[in-house]
């Protein structure tokens, strides 16, 4: 039993990470229609900004304790982030808002290579540790035992969630978000600006990121150029699953593939007789989302929308 | 009349092609190993254009079907299954080499079958979800060729399968050099011809296909799919059909790469290979043949070609930049610029929704 409550504990964390990304394809998708595949790598860059800023800070100050070490890193990661998303966006998106759909879906997937490459040159190929800024002494739950940094990103997510569906459900550009993916045109007519909302979107959804990408990096204690992508592919299943355009389908769906893919890694040897083991763990995102598309194709939460073609 | 100097370019491109290895061949075999390595992203390419060109679905794992082939030819054609299973050994005592009237139209039932099976409950998805779960079914594909080395071992693991047979038919084998009087013609450059011929074979097939009823039905789907439908077209089949054809290419070219490499690992078949096919497409041109071949020369050429210019760029950035750093960044700005520049792919359909021809003037 004690192994179910740590699988679950551990589904429920790496579930809360996916929740953080997902929630950015899921904006971005939910407004343009468009699969940001570079936004992985935006977490991955949000993880290597904070590796050197706690370098730094570590050389510079050592006295400085931990949280606060990891606080200023987040936020210093979160505006170099922000940043890089809304550039990306306005180079290599905005000049394609029109063209056939297959279009920036190519560019997406150029500057996703463009970043890694770009940040194994800065950053070097190698992977890099990544300190340990929490006391590690973990907690005991009924025979399971949580770290603090898993405690903080349950903490942050929760946080960040709150944060975000205040700020979709309650304020002027919430609103004005939630126009722009109903009908950009009709919602441009009513005063709203959609190049800003839409770089607005673009900014709140690496903000996340590269929460999700400092909170990655200290749970596995390791960065590298190339962990975006395989979190970032997780997410939008996570997304897709949950119903895309959606935001709570994106968080139910990313906590639901956290648990899937921790408690079948944990019991597929079991299950099998040894036949198939742990390192199957990455396919099962992928069986159970074909198996739930096939019989919701919108996804969970998904609303059943017109073909558009 | 006016067909007269269309017909003589089009020998002349002819007779380049196949002296070009020929050229090629003299500095060195390396040059024309890109030159077959392109022709074989051409087949794929023009394989994945009927999916995604003519048939309007995004697929983002079309390199499972290229794996499932090459798997099916390297597991018929190496010491690896007699190694790992003794009755399979005391079954074929010479060793296991099935000849290729068998093997190739093997890997393209077995690529095509899975093609359907992919296909079947993807139907109902649209465009998005649907690259996602071709996406997944690659990377399911990928897992389990790296896995099922125990507790039977069938694929080898990440160690992959090596001394694959080369190419054999009519007494003629296409791994060693052949010798037709005084000229030499190297194992690359026998593949070249193969390759050659099967990528004309191929362009002639999807030509004839586009101007069909299948492909003016696969076009009316990606057009719009419940006009289609309402025009009595079976969508469910023609779609499944699209998935099929599409992976029967990819699977042969799977096998031919086997051939070709002698040595298959799941490295060859990862999420960016696909990645790169469907660029190859869609930065050419999609579903325009002459776009879709220059996508995937281009893309799979120069980077190649790069590959040896940048020997002085690395020394002179003191290694930081080194070559496959330097391939992987000028790939990346070309997707992007290109599609910035060209946002219909750099060699487009002429006209926009109408894929016939303009009548030919006569």
């Amino acid at each position: 039993m004690d192994i179910f409550i740590q699988q679950v504990i551990n589904g429920l964390v790496l579930g809360s990470m996916y929740a953080l990304i997902a929630l950015g394809y899921t904006m971005v998708y939910g407004i343009i229609n468009l699969i940001n595949f570079a936004h992985g790598e935006v977490m991955m860059v949000g993880a290597l900004t904070s590796w050197t800023i706690i370098g730094l800070m570590k050389e510079s100050m050592p006295g400085t304790p931990g949280f606060v070490v990891l606080l200023i890193a987040l936020l210093i990661s979160c505006v170099v982030a922000a940043t890089l998303n809304f550039v990306i966006e306005k180079v290599a998106y905005r000049p394609l808002r029109n063209s056939p759909k297959l279009a920036p879906l190519i560019t997406a997937i150029g500057m996703s290579i463009l970043l890694q490459t770009l940040a194994m040159i800065i950053w070097k190929p190698n992977y890099k540790s990544y300190p340990t800024l929490l006391p590690s002494t973990p907690f005991n739950i009924a025979g399971a035992v949580i770290t603090p940094t898993q405690v903080m990103i349950l903490g942050v997510t929760a946080v960040s969630l709150a944060l975000l569906m205040w700020l979709v459900n309650y304020t002027k550009l919430g609103r004005a978000m939630r126009a722009t993916a109903e009908n950009p045109r009709v919602a441009g007519l009513m005063g709203v600006k959609p190049d800003v909302v839409i770089s607005a979107t673009f900014v709140i959804g690496a903000v996340l990121a590269a929460i999700a990408g400092v909170m990655y990096a200290s749970n596995y204690g390791t960065a590298q150029h190339a962990m975006g992508f395989l979190p970032g592919l997780k997410a939008f299943t996570a997304a897709v699953f949950g119903g895309i355009g959606n935001l709570a389908g994106a968080v139910v769906g990313a906590i639901l593939l956290g648990l899937i893919e921790s408690i079948g890694a944990g019991y597929i040897g079991d299950l099998t007789g040894g036949v198939l083991g742990s390192h199957y763990s990455d396919i099962f995102a992928f069986i159970v989302l074909i198996i739930v598309l096939t019989l919701r194709p919108s996804g969970l939460l998904g609303e059943r929308v017109a073909d558009r073609a | 009349m006016k067909q007269q100097p269309k017909f003589f370019a089009m020998a002349i491109a002819g007779l380049a092609l196949l002296v070009l290895p020929l050229l090629l061949q003299t500095f060195g075999n390396a040059w024309v190993r890109i030159t077959d390595m392109a022709l074989l992203y051409v087949l794929l390419a023009l394989g994945l254009n009927i999916v995604v060109g003519y048939a309007g679905l995004l697929d983002l794992g079309y390199v499972a079907f290229f794996a499932i082939g090459a798997y099916s030819y390297g597991l018929l054609n190496s010491p690896h299954l007699m190694e790992a299973f003794p009755a399979v050994l005391a079954m074929f005592p010479q060793g296991l080499h099935t000849p290729i009237w068998v093997v190739i139209p093997l890997a393209a039932v077995a690529a095509g079958v899975f093609g359907v099976l992919l296909g079947a409950p993807t139907l109902r998805l649209r465009g998005d979800y649907l690259a996602i779960v071709t996406l997944g079914f690659g990377e399911i594909i990928r897992v389990f060729l790296n896995n099922l080395d125990n507790p039977i071992n069938i694929t080898n693991g990440p160690k992959g399968i090596n001394q694959i047979d080369s190419l054999q038919f009519f007494g003629l084998d296409l791994g060693k050099k052949l010798m037709i009087g005084d000229i030499e013609f190297a194992s690359v450059t026998l593949y070249y011809y193969l390759f050659l011929s099967l990528v004309l074979f191929s362009v002639l097939l999807s030509h004839r296909l586009q101007l069909s009823r299948v492909g003016r039905a696969w076009m009316a789907i990606r057009e719009d799919e419940i006009a289609a439908k309402a025009m009595g077209i079976n969508t469910r089949n023609l779609k499944l059909m699209a998935f099929g054809m599409g992976a029967t290419f990819g699977g042969v070219s799977g096998a031919l790469f086997a051939s070709f490499q002698g040595f298959i690992s799941p490295e060859s078949f990862s999420l960016m290979e696909s990645v790169m096919i469907v660029a190859m497409v869609v930065l050419g041109g999609v579903g325009h043949l002459p776009g879709v071949i220059l996508g995937a020369v281009l893309l799979s050429a120069l980077p190649e070609v790069l590959r040896y210019v940048a020997g002085p760029l690395q020394g002179m950035t003191g290694g930081r930049l080194d070559a496959s750093i330097l391939r992987q960044l000028l790939i990346a700005l070309a997707m992007v610029s290109v599609m910035l520049l060209r946002p219909r792919g750099l060699w487009p359909t002429p006209e926009h929704g109408k894929s016939l021809p303009p009548a030919a003037k006569a």
